[in-house]
């Protein structure tokens, strides 16, 4: 059972990844922020589900699509925004930019422009955690597009062989940037858990839009991993919706955007979360209209901080390059 | 399965081709152990059967992809031993003209596309070669990649079984488990019993054969050969076997006791089990074994009457002419 | 001063480290069974007194690199070997995107504070998958550090700062130097990162080289000394980063160049070297620099197509020659 603080910080969560990711798309297509930015809208549950489990000395790997990780994992929003913009003042003082966003005191190791790239980083943060005894466990979040890549592969068989508390949280969105799986182009196996069957490794199948059947499942597996049951590794394959393009400014040729906009309406993961709490009692609509709009005015005020705020200096371009 | 009934001329075969296997291995060991021949080499002694089974069930105009360990490979594809030896050692009529030696022999005339001195790099090459031969060349032609239980831990092998179930590749896995990573036993560095377990994450058949029975291991292949050719996509066969040998000549071995090796050597020598199979009486087989020891002793003969390639012809094959 | 080989000497410069700091922990393949591509972890992990210090990895060399970035960003201080350095090319994006840039591109967050062990260079007849010298890849990415010790001393020196520096550090070994033995400090020491050494002093031509290539230059000077030429000899050390200051001194001293290494000489280290002299010591110089390296071919396996990809101390004698001519 959940306590009404629990939910309403669960809910805060997925509400302010949701706003913060409609902003950066805003803003993208505005032209007021540049480079690539890819949004987590539609998938909330998965993060905030998940981060729910973890504590703050616990790793994550991120991915192209981090923000909703970062802020699930508990970084605050006006750098994030900041260091979208470029800003000196951004989590990364603005060199990394939306797909680099990293918070060490957080536990967030970094997203990647790399798909694919956080699978060994997070096996090696596990390693690290276990010869400096912390008890930390790490987890990786990767597209099911990435689970084709070699380095999925190399790394769940080296947490399993070595039995490390690593966590392979598959987000199925069924769809691989432009290529969806139902053309079958991208895997014979449909269900993409079977994998943790090779590595021998405890695997589960939720659905990505309910948050607690998200928490549920990942619940099992951190108490698995902290406890060094079995290899300790696990693998939760969590079935979502993206939908928007790959990208900000993705016109989706390969698909029709306004039913992949539909099914996801029809099955949006936070009034999903709001129509399980209001018929089980747990909260009042009044309750979630309040969180909207502190979270709005967040989020504005990240934005504004964003905007306030400079680029870095010159005398920056190579600062922590080196030591 | 319908039993397969063997004829002797197909039996006689099969037990020549792993007995010049077993003939060329012994020779250049000996050779290397010797000083005549530098380098890396790496023996298929004990693991025969395997080459030979598989191959049997090819057409010669079907491709493989080797390994490091690929002499076998490539007698039991069809390779002249000649021309081989010559190879190993550095000549001019050598198979790749000296330019590649023990771990990059190639014979393309016969579909082998190369041993790799890289572990586990040949997966996705068996899968273009099937993917060329399915969707662009249109002919039935299969893809074999061979590799050692070390290399199945190569991100490699993930994507190569992705891409060739994904897309119904001819291809065929043939995972040699010859409990040996080099100097690691293949436990310590895998959490599965059995790497064939590995197919069920990519919705294919995974198969385990007894890899010292040449009959099993031909039986398996040609039944994954007909799925594949009939268009049904890849297989994965996992062949249980032993290194007998060091990971390559001269191997000290700090990992394990001889003894042990000689044993399981004793007890699993895939020619030893041909043999007790009594499909040919042992007289043949002697027969068969003293003609493949003689013809390895004039193929070592051969590649040491062959000169070194021409220092002329030092950057010839860097490019396309 | 004791004499021990580069192996010995090495394996004490991990000893030591690892018994110093326990955040370094060594991972490779075949690190246990022979004790690595070379033998030169033989009983480490007994030695420091915690096996689990020295792990056994699968064939995965993404994973090994990737682990270690991962480790080294959580505070752990891997050294990992790569057996030979055909085995980098596999893990190129580790090493490039997310060894060499994670803790620039998050704003100084993090240390990828690890150590890549690359036996390299042409024994024998090993063929064209095992025998690349791969530093100039390494040192065209900004945010790694490429190191490349010359002797015994010189290796224990550098790796245990290699260890001890908080940057990733490509390590490149020539395989013949594991036997190569040598006077060795007895005591506690480190050669800074960065720092050439002027390996002989001479007033007719700077020979500039790194690694193996420092015995063979000095042996072909000890030659052109017979011939009254006097030769000097800067050993670089580490090509990223290079330390220009030894280098263009040595130049203006000299005014003749000779850059050699056994790397396939198009687009090698010596490319780099020779546009910068030619860039900032143009007036100090009296013939053009003369570059030698292998030749533009994968290495044959055949001994004596092989030995024609050698740079050896004649080819070095002979490019003085030039120099001086």
């Amino acid at each position: 059972m959940f306590t009404k603080e629990e939910l309403l910080s669960y809910y805060t969560t997925m509400v302010q990844i949701r706003q913060f990711d409609l902003e950066a798309k805003r803003a993208r297509e505005a032209g007021e922020i540049l480079g690539n930015v890819h949004v987590y809208v539609g998938e909330e549950a998965i993060a905030t589900g998940v981060c729910a489990c973890l504590n703050t000395t616990d790793y994550i790997e991120s991915t192209h699509r981090g923000h909703g990780h970062t802020i699930a994992k508990g970084a605050q929003l006006k750098p994030m925004m900041a260091e979208l913009y470029g800003k000196a003042t951004g989590s990364c003082h603005g060199k990394g930019g939306s797909q680099h966003i990293a918070d060490f005191k957080v536990g967030m190791l970094g997203a990647n422009g790399i798909v694919g790239g956080g699978f060994g980083l997070a096996v090696g943060a596990a390693l690290a955690a276990r010869y400096q005894k912390t008890g930390a466990i790490s987890v990786v979040f990767f597209g099911d597009g990435a689970s084709n890549r070699g380095t999925f592969h190399e790394a769940a068989n080296m947490a399993a062989a070595w039995r490390l508390p690593v966590i392979f949280v598959c987000e199925n969105n069924g769809i691989a940037c432009s290529t969806p799986h139902s053309t079958g182009g991208q895997q014979a196996v449909v269900d993409l858990s079977k994998r943790a069957l090779g590595y021998g490794m405890e695997s589960y199948v939720v659905d990505g839009n309910d948050f607690f059947s998200v928490y549920g499942a990942m619940k099992r597996l951190v108490k698995r991993a902290r406890g060094g049951e079995g290899n300790c590794c696990g693998f939760l394959e969590c079935q979502t919706h993206r939908p928007f393009g790959h990208i900000v400014g993705d016109v989706q040729r390969y698909r029709d955007p306004t039913q992949a906009k539909a099914q996801w309406e029809a099955d949006d993961c936070i009034k999903n979360f709001e129509r399980r709490c209001i018929t089980a009692g747990w909260l009042e609509p009044q309750d979630f209209e309040a969180v909207q709009r502190a979270v709005s005015e967040t989020i504005e005020q990240a934005r504004q901080f964003a905007i306030d705020s400079p680029y870095p200096d010159k005398s920056q371009l190579f600062t922590d390059l080196y030591d | 399965m319908e039993k397969i009934v063997y004829s002797k001329e197909q039996a006689r075969e099969l037990y020549e081709k792993m007995a010049t296997i077993r003939y060329f291995e012994a020779c250049i060991k000996h050779d290397s152990l010797a000083g005549e021949i530098p380098g890396f080499v790496h023996l298929y002694i004990g693991e025969e059967a395997i080459a030979t089974g598989v191959c049997a069930a090819l057409r010669q105009d079907d491709m493989i992809e080797s390994t490091h360990r690929g002499h076998g490979h490539c007698i039991a594809k069809g390779a002249d031993v000649n021309r081989m030896m010559a190879e190993i050692y550095g000549k001019e009529t050598g198979l790749c003209q000296g330019r590649g030696g023990s771990m990059h022999i190639a014979d393309f005339s016969i579909g082998m596309l190369g041993a790799n001195g890289v572990v586990g790099g040949g997966y996705n090459l068996a899968a273009g070669a099937a993917l060329a031969n399915k969707a662009v060349l249109k002919n039935d032609k299969v893809s074999v990649v061979f590799f050692g239980d070390g290399a199945s831990n190569r991100g490699t092998f993930h994507e190569a079984m992705n891409v060739a179930s994904a897309w119904k590749l001819p291809v065929i896995f043939v995972n040699e488990m010859n409990c040996w990573a080099s100097t690691t036993p293949y436990r310590a560095t895998c959490n599965v019993e059995n790497i064939s377990d590995r197919a069920k994450g990519y919705h294919i058949p995974g198969v385990i054969v007894d890899g010292q029975d040449v009959f099993a291991v031909y039986e398996a292949a040609k039944a994954a050969v007909e799925r594949a050719r009939s268009g049904e996509g890849p297989t994965l066969i996992e062949a249980k076997t032993y290194r007998i040998e060091g990971h390559f000549v001269g191997d000290p071995e700090l990992y394990r006791k001889k003894e042990e090796t000689l044993k399981i050597f004793q007890d699993t020598d895939p020619l030893r089990i041909f043999r007790q199979k009594k499909i040919l009486p042992d007289a043949e087989c002697n027969e068969i074994e003293a003609r493949c020891e003689e013809a390895i002793r004039k193929a070592k003969e051969y590649a040491l009457s062959c000169s070194y390639p021409d220092a002329e012809s030092f950057m010839k094959y860097v490019y396309v002419d | 001063m004791s004499i021990k080989t580069y192996k010995e000497a090495t394996w004490e410069a991990m000893k030591e480290e690892m018994l110093r700091d326990p955040s370094v922990y060594a991972m490779a393949e075949d690190i246990i069974g022979n004790g690595g591509s070379m033998g030169h972890y033989i009983g480490l992990g007994q030695a420091v007194g915690d096996e689990n210090r020295v792990l056994d990895a699968p064939i995965s060399e993404t994973a090994i690199v990737a682990s270690a970035v991962g480790a080294a960003l959580a505070g752990m201080r891997p050294v990992i070997d790569m057996r030979f350095s055909n085995c980098l090319p596999v893990c190129m994006d580790e090493l490039t995107n997310q060894a060499a840039k994670s803790r620039y591109m998050f704003g100084g967050q993090g240390k990828v504070h690890m150590v890549v062990r690359c036996p390299d260079g042409i024994m024998k007849m090993q063929g064209a998958h095992h025998t690349d010298c791969l530093e100039a890849w390494f040192a065209h990415v900004p945010g790694l550090q490429v190191v490349i010790p010359s002797s015994p001393a010189e290796g224990k020196g550098l790796l245990k700062s290699a260890i001890r520096n908080d940057n990733p550090v490509i390590f490149f070994e020539h395989k013949t130097l594991f036997k190569m033995e040598g006077e060795v400090p007895e005591e506690e020491y480190t050669i800074p990162i960065g720092k050439a050494r002027v390996a002989r002093d001479g007033k007719d031509v700077s020979i500039i080289v790194y690694g193996v290539m420092v015995s063979r230059a000095l042996e072909a000077a000890k030659v052109l000394e017979q011939e009254g030429v006097s030769a000097e000899v800067i050993d670089l050390r580490t090509v990223s980063p290079w330390d220009k200051e030894t280098v263009l001194a040595s130049v203006r001293k000299t005014g003749r160049v000779v850059v050699a290494h056994e790397a396939v000489r198009q687009c090698g280290f010596g490319a780099e070297l020779s546009a910068t002299i030619g860039e900032e010591a143009f007036a100090s110089l009296k013939t053009p620099v003369v570059r030698i390296g292998a030749p533009f071919v994968p290495i044959p396996m055949s001994p004596h197509l092989e030995d024609m990809c050698r740079t050896l101390p004649k080819d070095i004698i002979s490019a003085v020659k030039r120099v001086l001519s």
